[in-house]
């Protein structure tokens, strides 16, 4: 492993269109929460996909994600098809979960994706006993524990980096700060708005990184990476980064103005990224559309497979409330 | 009943963990005070030194990150065991006993299990007071998703760990304070148990005391003394309490066609409520008296002798609870 990120033009280019699948994916979405195809809630990850992209670009087929409720970014990221990412947002049976998740419970033992979880924090306990049982199985992965800001002030924050740093746990963790718990800004919820600092104090590196530029997101994921893969126990990044939409489809964002939101959407993750490229000759005329236009035709055959698919029949309601036996892939056995 | 030899309850569970340890490699004890200390109740005395700190691993007091923890282990193939000292602490833990364990296999489709076994204290009589006494595993036998036992004779200490390991989900093991000192004969020749039945653990005739836990051995005092009275008691010692075995508490009740239900737990919304209502569906007009309670009182369990006795079931209330149902109090 290597902290270098290549910056040769292939790359980046698979940096952005990851990024462009991530966005046009949500805006589909959008229109399909309109259409009251996609029900309940949905959290939007527009404005963070460096985070999402960055890190997991790093990650190797054995390494783990715990996510949040806000983890589209994550489950493309990590390589969910999003054929059945879209099947799972419309209930259907060929979902990643039956139907069963919806938007903010993706699991897929395939890729090693430990969820989605709507509880914010409870994302962190479980990625401690991932790590502790690859540890345990003498697994060469690590743990990639996704969480906002608002998780830094439940305990479970607190416990779950003690315990990474105390039994010396393979584990990334990686807050995604985008200045709100739902409504309520940093600097009202928290005494230390540092959160990176926090964490230093468990003894485990720590790293505040703009979050709005996917290639200083990778280049910090790996340098994090190569200390948590020599066996020196966790490693922390604090990407900071920023929600353009509301928390989930609909609030009056009275706790932002609408300059800031445009001030932050300016320098968003992928007009960073195209402009920049653009301007050092990186991003050839036309280029940007055909990622669109290829990630377009990528939604839209994802839709119509989702479309296609089937409800679950009710009376199948209570399988897996009891298993009855562990599946194997899950064990990695 | 031959080869029998005395064993404590405490020493019966100790049994258990070194055997799962000694059988299973992926099995491995988190918890509090459980290694050098050698456990709250000294359960896990010298387990350390058996197995090593790898295997045996002491916890800060964080009993939501390291229940979380294995779940997590469990997800990725591990079998751990978790111990939480007392039931009340556990509620530290029921975000991720309800949200994660209870409720990742049935939201992922069916993709993970979790295998995970949770032991703890439960139960009053030891003059500790409201926040160390109280009998949580009705709430828990609410939840759809977890198995919640609760061994109340040397035999189900010494066995059922080995039967919830086993068992592809999270299983809650809820261990009565009171009986970790109890000293019964212990027949070798029984090498396991199941955790899907309640047992009969004395015949009757007259009315059915359907109890578990802690409030076991009360019943079976209770029967005695009615015994005495020419009341042929039958005492079912539910064992599990999720799921339910009904067909043993139905089967005794159409019997006897009188049931008393005695729970340490509270009485409102109890275990005690759900299997009487259970009774009431199926059963209704198998019964010749209404059914009856013996719960713990409405109370914090408090911390004066006298008066935690009295919040508490006691052999005098079983009994004349049974003996009002049948017309002679």
């Amino acid at each position: 492993m290597t902290d270098k990120v290549h910056l040769d033009r292939p790359r980046l280019l698979h940096l952005l269109e990851a990024m462009v699948r991530i966005r046009l994916f949500e805006a589909k979405c959008v229109e399909l929460y309109q259409a009251q195809k996609i029900l309940g809630f949905l959290h939007l990850y527009d404005g963070e996909e460096a985070v999402s992209v960055g890190v997991i670009e790093a990650l190797g087929p054995a390494d783990a994600v715990v996510a949040t409720y806000r983890e589209h970014g994550q489950a493309l990221a990590r390589g969910i098809g999003m054929d059945v990412l879209m099947a799972e947002m419309l209930g259907k049976v060929e979902g990643c979960c039956r139907g069963r998740g919806g938007s903010m419970h993706i699991f897929d033992a395939k890729t090693r994706f430990y969820g989605g979880n709507a509880i914010v924090g409870g994302g962190l306990p479980l990625a401690i006993g991932v790590a502790l049982g690859d540890k345990l199985m003498r697994r060469d992965a690590v743990t990639a524990c996704f969480f906002g800001d608002g998780a830094a002030g439940e305990g479970e924050f607190h416990e779950s980096l003690n315990l990474a740093a105390l039994w010396q746990l393979p584990v990334l963790f990686v807050c995604e700060n985008n200045l709100y718990s739902m409504g309520m800004a940093l600097e009202r919820a928290e005494a230390e708005t540092d959160i990176a600092r926090k964490a230093g104090c468990y003894t485990m590196p720590s790293e505040a990184v703009d979050g709005m530029d996917v290639v200083a997101v990778e280049a910090a994921t790996r340098r994090a990476l190569e200390h948590i893969r020599a066996g020196n126990g966790p490693a922390f990044l604090e990407c900071r980064t920023y929600r353009f939409r509301a928390h989930s489809m609909f609030d009056a964002q009275s706790y932002r103005t609408r300059e800031e939101v445009a001030a932050w959407r300016d320098k968003g993750p992928i007009v960073r990224l195209t402009r920049w490229m653009s301007e050092t000759g990186l991003l050839h005329e036309g280029e940007y559309a055909a990622i669109e236009k290829r990630t377009k035709a990528e939604i839209e055959a994802a839709v119509a497979f989702a479309e296609a698919g089937t409800l679950e029949d009710p009376a199948d309601l209570l399988t897996f409330v009891t298993m009855e036996s562990v599946p194997q892939e899950a064990a990695g056995r | 009943m031959s080869d029998t030899a005395p064993m404590t309850y405490r020493e019966a569970c100790r049994q258990a963990l070194i055997e799962a340890m000694e059988a299973d490699p992926r099995v491995f004890m988190m918890g509090e005070d459980i290694g050098a200390y050698g456990g709250c109740y000294a359960v896990t005395k010298g387990l350390l030194e058996m197995f090593g700190p790898e295997r045996i691993r002491d916890t800060p007091l964080a009993e939501s990150g390291f229940t979380g923890a294995g779940i997590g282990a469990a997800m990725v193939g591990m079998r751990p065991i978790v111990e939480i000292m007392t039931c009340n602490f556990s509620l530290l833990a029921l975000d991720q006993i309800l949200n994660n364990a209870a409720t990742i296999p049935h939201m992922s489709g069916g993709q993970f299990a979790v295998p995970l076994v949770i032991r703890m204290a439960t139960g009053a009589g030891r003059r500790v007071a409201a926040q160390h006494s109280h009998s949580l595993e009705g709430w828990y036998a609410h939840i759809p998703g977890i198995k919640v036992v609760a061994p109340a004779v040397i035999a189900d200490a010494r066995h059922m760990l080995k039967s919830a390991l086993a068992d592809p989900n999270p299983v809650l093991i809820f261990e009565h304070v009171m009986l970790y000192n109890d000293t019964e004969p212990f027949d070798p020749s029984v090498t396991a148990v199941d955790i899907e039945t309640a047992a009969v653990r004395r015949e009757g005739t007259a009315v059915s005391i359907v109890t578990y836990g802690g409030s076991l051995k009360k019943c079976l005092a209770a029967a005695d003394t009615l015994g005495e009275d020419g009341i042929s008691a039958e005492v079912v010692d539910l064992r599990v309490l999720r799921p339910l075995d009904e067909a043993t508490i139905l089967g005794s009740v159409r019997k006897t066609r009188r049931c008393v239900i005695v729970d340490e737990g509270w009485r409102s919304g109890s275990i005690s409520a759900e299997i009487g209502m259970r009774i009431s569906e199926k059963a209704f007009f198998d019964l010749d008296a209404p059914l009856r309670r013996v719960c713990a009182a409405e109370v914090p369990i408090p911390y004066a002798p006298a008066m935690e006795d009295a919040a508490l079931p006691q052999v005098a209330t079983v009994v004349q609870t049974v003996r009002e149902m049948l017309g002679r109090g």
